[in-house]
């Protein structure tokens, strides 16, 4: 194409991340700003709403929920994650393309269906409502993840690697805890770090699947109503930003390192590629 | 290893994950299915199978309103997402040299904002005392604020076509990315033009990701909830909502079941109606 | 057989047989590998090569017949406990290893000191000349120098068998022709067994001692790269290695010397019994076969070998030490390829112009039926 429309091309992308990042910017703007209510002008700069947060017991509460419910819901989904791609790097047997499918089927399942389908189930089943619910929840929506990320792990893995540790007289165990699990262990890290960020956003399972016991989303959604809460629920959003652009940038790092290891050209293609 | 043992041992491995989804999600769903064909009368549930939920959800006025809407609603997001997506797809995969994987994850960062918090904060910007109408007002492009915003399914498309940018631009950045260069060339050396290279031999290979994009952004869309709650207004309430009033507050599960089956069948036929017509598509033009 | 040595028999194949579902990958295979021989498996992808390596290295197991090593039964015991170590495709060289590490690699079962480590993968990184490399991390090699590490990691072990699947495919053409001098003197001073799998006819006469050339899950010949090349046993053999033209002919009677055969074009001739295959059945014939070095232009009617035709030049494919040339025969639209080695003083020969072309009755090739 030509260098004008070219150039064009570089203007409108430009604009297109001022429109994706609109929101992002304000958030920080106003979880500083010295007013109650949302909106510009700015008028000053404080920490207030922070200390605010300090000092909410329920806020405490429900971000020890969700700390335990994006743990346990990492590690599970990781675990899940591990199995399924490694069986899809590595073999081939019946029905691969249906059971990969299935397990890849909340990716485009609206987080409603999967929610409702669970909350019928339990209720059929007699059980109630805890913060396990949720993490059954998460965990079924964040395995597709884990299964993308591991899945480029596991096949950036050359078979004959392990074949060579073999041949060179180590054990099956031993081959994997020398050659394969160092390998895949950044994949591995990177996994937990995206599902733990994934489990820690995720409001709509959570607000189905919740009991008293509520996770941060909710918490926020419970507060949106109180105009007066609004600059805290900012600031909350903002500590919950830099931890997840912390979180994902390491993940990311890692990958690359898993990459970089196996001899691949880490540019190519980040975790979120993967899954597309 | 021969192939039966080694599809034996992919089996095997990949059954603990396989279970869990068998378990945890195709019971639930089929669940889901069966309960659409039940009746509930505050807490009994009548296991008489009966079509009566389902004639509700279709025959209804204000269901089929929701529904009518929904799926407006979630295809003008997804054309508008889309079609916002792919010049910035094009952009990075095709005129980006170096930063490739810095402007990927750029493109990727907004996502990872609390949901709630963006949608909000869409609200906050497309309000009355909103950061868009101080800006124009400000800048004098407007003397009063616009009021056609917030609150209708302007802004529900907006929000919409924010939150799921960057799962439209990956798919299609990756299908750009894998178009061989040397075909470009091939295209020009036999004297295609700069638009004719595009539509005879661009478009064609990138249509795979974008069907997958149109798929990505299409479905969750339809099912969500939180977006028409806090910018839609009355008008823009979608059938998720419904659902959720159903098993809610109006505790009625079997006819909040039919409603998400019937917005399930409908999503359902239109995403497999754009996958044929992207493959015919595709397949036609190379 | 590698005479010289004449020593034990380090592989044995027993009409081994291996399956995949319904596909037979190998179909009975029989075969001797000699202490201190350099081995080669050689033939087209696909012909079951590569899994009768993976048979001998343990990664697969046979469906029937059975493999020996160094006299003992391998059934049943597996790639990690064989005194067999390979030289991988893609080396597999453990990227997350430096050099030293991955040299190492597999004496770290055998508890030795660091010092004899150190030891071991200095002396094993001088044979395959990469001492001083021992730092090196993975991704900092050269094809190569991945290569010569994927030997010496193997060495090292001390193997009765090195096994080496197709080690030299991935290098460019001059670096590929100076490993295989390399890789075939070592072996020499080594004496270790070596066994080479290869599709590439060329470096398997330059390296083996012994060649098995493999169709289709079988060994169609086992020989000597010369008696290989000189003696293909079938058709196949003979245009799978080298170069070769294909004459109709039959046979027409015996004398006392050999075999009488009208070859087409070429006429009657008389075969000497010495170079008539064993087993051959005389009606079976149906041509013969002739290498391009074999026919050799006459110049000014100077007394040549017995047996000459005249041939018109048709085409030509230079190579710089040497030339290929299409003669079309005498009284027929068929063309053979003569070649001839461009040596100083030689006189042009041109497409078009006729040319007298000579040849001896020893040259000409009988083949036994296929199977």
């Amino acid at each position: 194409m030509t260098r004008l429309s070219s150039n064009w091309l570089a203007v409108y992308a430009i604009i297109y991340m001022i429109f994706l990042y609109a929101p992002v910017v304000l958030l920080p703007l106003f979880a500083f700003n010295d007013a109650t209510i949302i909106a510009l002008p700015l008028s000053g700069f404080t920490t207030a709403w922070f200390e605010q947060l300090w000092g909410n017991q329920t806020l405490r509460t429900a971000a020890i929920n969700s700390l335990i419910v994006a743990i346990s819901s990492a590690v599970i989904a990781t675990l899940l994650g591990a199995f399924a791609a490694r069986a899809a790097a590595r073999y081939s047997f019946p029905g691969k393309t249906g059971i990969i499918g299935l397990i890849m089927l909340p990716l485009v399942l609206p987080e409603i269906i999967v929610a409702v389908a669970l909350l019928v189930a339990l209720s059929q089943l007699g059980l109630s409502l805890a913060l396990w619910t949720v993490v059954v929840g998460h965990v079924l929506i964040c395995t597709p993840f884990a299964v993308a990320i591991l899945s480029s792990a596991f096949r950036g893995l050359d078979r004959e690697l392990e074949e060579a540790s073999f041949d060179l007289g180590e054990s099956r165990w031993g081959t994997f805890r020398r050659v394969t699990f160092p390998l895949v262990l950044p994949g591995v890290i990177s996994s937990l770090l995206i599902c733990f960020t994934i489990s820690l956003d995720e409001f709509i399972i959570a607000f189905f699947l919740t009991g008293t016991d509520v996770t941060l989303p909710v918490y926020i959604w419970s507060q949106l109503r109180f105009p007066a809460r609004l600059p805290s629920v900012m600031a909350l959003g903002t500590i919950l930003l830099v931890l997840s652009i912390l979180f994902l940038v390491l993940g990311e790092w890692m990958r690359r390192r898993a990459a970089r290891r196996q001899g691949q050209d880490a540019a190519a293609g980040g975790a979120m590629t993967g899954v597309a | 290893m021969s192939t039966r043992a080694e599809a034996a041992q992919g089996l095997r491995l990949v059954s603990p994950t396989f279970l869990y989804v068998l378990v945890m999600l195709a019971a639930p769903l089929a669940m889901v299915a069966a309960f659409s064909f039940w009746t509930q009368d505050y807490l009994i549930i009548d296991r008489t199978p009966t079509l009566d939920n389902y004639r509700a959800a279709l025959g209804e006025p204000i269901y089929r309103t929701l529904l009518l809407r929904s799926v407006a609603i979630s295809l003008t997001v997804t054309v508008v997402t889309v079609l916002l997506a792919f010049p910035v797809a094009y952009f990075v995969a095709f005129r980006v040299k170096r930063q490739q994987a810095l402007w990927l994850f750029l493109i990727t960062v907004p996502f990872w904002t609390s949901y709630l918090l963006r949608v909000f904060l869409w609200k906050v910007i497309l309000g009355y005392n909103g950061v868009l109408n101080a800006t124009l007002m400000g800048m004098g492009f407007t003397d009063a604020p616009l009021t056609f915003l917030l609150y209708n399914a302007n802004a529900v498309v907006i929000t919409l076509a924010h939150a799921w940018a960057p799962f439209a631009i990956l798919p299609i950045f990756v299908a750009l990315a894998r178009i061989d260069r040397s075909l470009l060339e091939a295209a020009e050396d036999l004297g295609d033009g700069p638009f004719r290279r595009f539509t005879r031999i661009t478009l064609p290979l990138a249509m795979p990701g974008v069907v997958a994009a149109t798929l990505i952004v299409l479905i969750p869309t339809m099912g969500d909830y939180i977006t028409p709650r806090l910018v839609g207004g009355t008008e823009g309430l979608m059938i998720a909502n419904m659902i959720q009033i159903q098993f809610g507050q109006a505790n009625n599960a079997p006819l909040g079941a039919a409603l998400a089956v019937t917005a399930m069948v409908v999503i359902g036929t239109i995403s497999a109606g754009i996958f044929l017509i992207g493959k015919r598509l595709g397949g036609r033009l190379t | 057989m590698n005479e010289t040595n004449g020593s034990a028999p380090m592989i044995e194949l027993e009409k081994t047989v291996k399956r995949f579902g319904t596909f037979t990958a190998l179909h009975g295979i029989d075969a001797t590998v000699q202490e201190g021989e350099f081995f080669s498996l050689l033939g087209p992808s696909g012909c079951g090569k590569t899994t009768l390596l993976r048979l001998i290295a343990g990664f697969e197991n046979p469906t029937s017949g059975s493999i020996r090593i160094a006299g003992h039964d391998m059934r049943g015991i597996p790639a990690n406990k064989r005194p067999t170590n390979m030289v991988f495709q893609s080396y597999a060289i453990f990227p997350h290893l430096n050099v030293a590490q991955n040299v190492g690699y597999g004496l770290k079962r055998r508890h030795l000191s660091r010092r004899e480590m150190a030891r071991e993968v200095g002396e094993a990184l001088e044979m395959v000349d990469m001492a001083g490399y021992e730092r090196r991390a993975a991704h900092e090699l050269s094809g190569g120098q991945r290569q010569r590490v994927a030997l010496a990691r193997a060495l090292v072990m001390r193997p009765k068998v090195v096994l080496l699947d197709e080690p030299l495919s991935a290098l460019d053409k001059k670096l590929r022709e100076q490993m295989q001098r390399e890789l075939r003197d070592l072996q020499r001073s080594i004496g270790i067994t070596f066994v080479l799998v290869t599709h590439d006819q060329e470096e398997a006469l330059i390296m083996s001692d012994r060649i098995a050339v493999m169709f289709e899950g079988r060994i169609a010949q086992m020989a000597t790269p010369e008696e290989l090349y000189r003696r293909p046993a079938s058709r196949r053999v003979a245009s799978f290695i080298g170069v070769m033209n294909f004459l109709p002919a039959r046979a027409t009677g015996e004398t006392q010397t050999g075999l009488v055969v009208q070859i087409e074009s070429l006429g009657e001739v008389v075969l000497p019994s010495h170079t008539i295959p064993a087993g051959l059945r005389v009606d079976d014939i149906r041509e013969v076969g002739i290498r391009p070095e074999m026919l050799t232009v006459i110049f000014d009617d100077a007394p040549g070998p017995r047996h000459s035709f005249e041939g018109q030049v048709s085409g030509n494919s230079y190579y710089g030490d040497m030339t290929y040339y299409d003669v079309v025969l005498p009284g027929s639209e068929r063309t053979v390829t003569i070649s001839m080695r461009n040596t100083a003083n030689r006189a042009v020969v041109r497409p078009g112009n006729p040319v007298r072309v000579g040849w001896s009755a020893e040259s000409i090739l009988l083949f036994r039926q296929e199977d």
